[in-house]
């Protein structure tokens, strides 16, 4: 699904991605750990064609297909979805306008016409049932006035309406309490299958006791410097990140 | 009338003095207000129009638009049919209106009342004795009297619309005061005089667009006198979306007694150039008064909001939000007054003036002015000029929309929340279209 290799990327003459290796492939769940300024949202916005960094050396192909040098949009019409650790605030456009205007967006680089009012509504309905949103939440303006947990379920919310191939979550699990945590994790769990791939950033192991991971990587110091499975969490949550400091 | 061709034509200023004897011709000088206007003339004889020399013109130039010339009377009356304007109207609604076609009043267009409150023509309130109290009482009494062009306006006065809401009453239907101008005079100069009066605890809404139909030089020089009386409401909409050949200058005075609220808007969508004197009068205590404008500008569009609140009250609260989003070589002027009289205890006044500019070739000047004389009050004022936010913009584009409907909505979202307060559902869904249209864009909401 998504293969990067060598990746190296600044932002501002600063170089922050220091040889990026990953391969994820359909049905994984990968999740990338670290301390703080160690990378991990920098590798998702590059991921996903913030136009402030820079990839300087390195690929990123998904499916094969290069990324390096198309837009977000561009990226997001082909299937790469990013949970925003801080959403923006849209105000005057509601949630299901601003979801509209993004599905019929896709659809039309992709060559097809609106969908049906009935078929988005239907497929509203669904998905905003498995996150457990309720009908005027979907009329609010776009993250507007939003506590946490509803900017992070209202992420995973757009995730489920796109239905990306790959999702990369950004610190979904920042300012959520355990309730919010296990609504939005129930969500993910229901939109994992073989045909998609998800990336779970976070600096805690919390979250990965409700979206378990197959692999799990520590990034540091822009380097991906350890590589396991979901025991690397536990062992990070014991030990603190100190000990990957140190081997580093 | 002398048209001039053009070339040899006298000075436009020495025209209207010149002219005005022609004027006097034309219309009942011995109507009540006859010596306000000889007054007034004088005053504009002396000040002449303004120039970048004065500082409340510094960035707003008039002199290529009074050096050409202008027809002042139109020599023949023009009928347009109601299915070629009616989208001009808030056609989905019942409305009074008081319409008018190069300074004439179209009374097939129009529906005016005297039942149980009065909307009608200036030049009826000026010639009738039942008016002549309301007149005598009103006419000119808030009027800046050392502004040039609120005195020509004067000198000139004749036509427009009268509104008298009294005591207590709720005027049911919004009344829309709308002046068309048709092309028929290659160039014209209209001068339109309105008075409102909105008695104790009476309550109105009033939309006024002026709106050329075909390109012509066309200049609207309009002054608007509102008087709210104790507990009184008034809720004031300007639509300013006329083609690129006409300007517009708006003088507009409010005066509040105790407890009344009045709030006016204004979206300057379009015209060629535009000047806003807009200035609130807050004379009596616990009043409120809400100034609120979007300003979307592309080409060579100019703009120039110049208010002045007024707070001769203790305890009344002002709030201004200027949003303004300008393209294209076009130019943004906002310069917000707040005066706080000494008497003014307890005054709350808030100004906000936020300003996007979305490309390199727009320009906007914006000064806030705060002159407070009173001790315990709360001021606040804040101005920005910037660019899309591209954090905001990368959201939306990660969620597969394009940059460029991505800027439209985030420009949309920027304006959005004086849209908020409109209470006109229809005009609301109107503002929205219009401006998702000038953002040349199809947001596809359901408005």
């Amino acid at each position: 699904m998504l293969t990067i290799e060598n990746l190296h990327a600044q932002v501002e003459g600063k170089q922050i991605l220091k040889g990026i290796d990953l391969d994820v492939k359909s049905g994984e769940i990968h999740a990338i750990m670290g301390p703080n300024g160690s990378g991990k949202s920098t590798l998702s916005s590059v991921i996903a064609g913030h136009q402030d960094y820079e990839v300087n050396q390195g690929t990123m192909l998904l499916e094969g297909e290069d990324l390096t040098d198309l837009s977000p949009e561009e990226r997001a019409h082909k299937g790469i979805f990013l949970s925003f650790q801080y959403p923006v605030e849209i105000p005057g456009v509601s949630v299901t306008n601003f979801i509209k205007t993004a599905i019929n967006a896709s659809r039309k680089a992709k060559g097809l016409e609106d969908m049906p009012a009935n078929v988005m509504l239907k497929k509203i309905r669904e998905k905003s049932s498995l996150l457990e949103i309720d009908s005027r939440f979907l009329s609010r303006s776009l993250n507007e006035g939003f506590s946490g947990g509803e900017k992070k379920r209202n992420e995973i919310f757009q995730m489920a309406m796109m239905e990306p191939k790959l999702s990369i979550l950004d610190e979904t699990d920042s300012g959520l309490d355990i309730d919010a945590l296990k609504i939005v994790a129930n969500g993910v769990n229901k939109l994992r299958s073989k045909d998609n791939a998800i990336i779970v950033i976070t600096h805690y192991q919390r979250l990965l006791e409700y979206i378990v991971p197959d692999f799990v990587h520590v990034l540091f110091d822009g380097k991906i410097v350890k590589s396991g499975t979901k025991d690397l969490a536990i062992e990070l949550e014991e030990k603190g990140y100190d000990w990957i400091k140190e081997m580093a | 009338m002398d048209q001039g061709n053009g070339l040899n034509f006298m000075d436009f200023k020495e025209k209207l003095l010149a002219s005005h004897l022609a004027f006097e011709e034309r219309i009942d000088h011995s109507d009540p207000v006859h010596q306000t206007r000889l007054d007034a003339l004088e005053i504009f004889e002396k000040k002449g129009f303004p120039s970048i020399r004065d500082e409340a013109w510094k960035f707003t130039s008039l002199s290529t638009m009074v050096r050409q010339d202008y027809a002042l009377f139109p020599e023949t009356e023009t009928t347009i049919q109601l299915k070629k304007v009616k989208k001009y109207f808030l056609y989905e609604i019942d409305t009074y209106k008081v319409v008018f076609i190069d300074g004439v009043y179209s009374p097939f267009l129009s529906d005016t009342t005297h039942d149980g409150l009065d909307v009608c023509l200036m030049s009826a309130a000026l010639s009738k004795a039942k008016y002549r109290r309301l007149i005598n009482t009103y006419f000119d009494k808030i009027t800046n009297k050392d502004d040039s062009l609120t005195a020509l306006n004067t000198s000139y006065t004749q036509e427009g619309a009268y509104v008298y809401i009294p005591k207590s009453v709720v005027a049911e239907k919004p009344i829309e005061i709308i002046h068309f101008s048709t092309g028929e005079e290659k160039a014209l100069w209209l001068q339109p005089r309105n008075l409102i009066v909105v008695d104790q605890n009476a309550q109105v809404q009033i939309l006024e667009r002026h709106q050329s139909l075909k390109e012509h030089h066309v200049v609207t020089n309009s002054v608007t006198e509102i008087y709210t009386h104790q507990d009184a409401f008034v809720d004031y909409y300007k639509i300013q979306n006329d083609l690129s050949s006409a300007s517009l200058i708006d003088n507009t005075y409010i005066s509040q007694e105790k407890n009344s609220n009045a709030r006016v808007h204004t979206f300057s969508l379009g015209g060629k150039l535009i000047r806003n004197n807009l200035n609130f009068y807050l004379m009596g205590e616990h009043s409120h008064s809400t100034l609120k404008g979007i300003t979307l500008l592309k080409d060579k569009q100019h703009v120039d909001h110049y208010t002045l609140v007024d707070h001769l009250s203790p305890n009344c609260e002002s709030h201004q939000d200027y949003k303004g989003v300008f393209s294209e070589g076009s130019k943004g002027v906002f310069n917000g007054k707040i005066h706080v009289d000494q008497s003014a205890q307890k005054t709350n006044a808030f100004q906000q003036n936020n300003n996007i500019l979305l490309d390199d070739k727009a320009t906007v000047n914006t000064k806030p002015q705060l002159e407070i004389f009173a001790d315990d009050v709360k001021c606040s004022h804040g101005c920005t000029v910037g660019q899309l936010d591209e954090n905001a913009l990368f959201y939306l584009m990660s969620r597969g929309i394009p940059k460029k409907e991505a800027k439209a909505l985030m420009t949309y979202a920027f304006a959005n929340n004086v849209l908020e307060s409109v209470e006109l559902p229809i005009l609301k869904k109107r503002i929205n279209k219009l401006i998702a249209q000038k953002l040349g864009v199809n947001l596809g909401f359901d408005l």
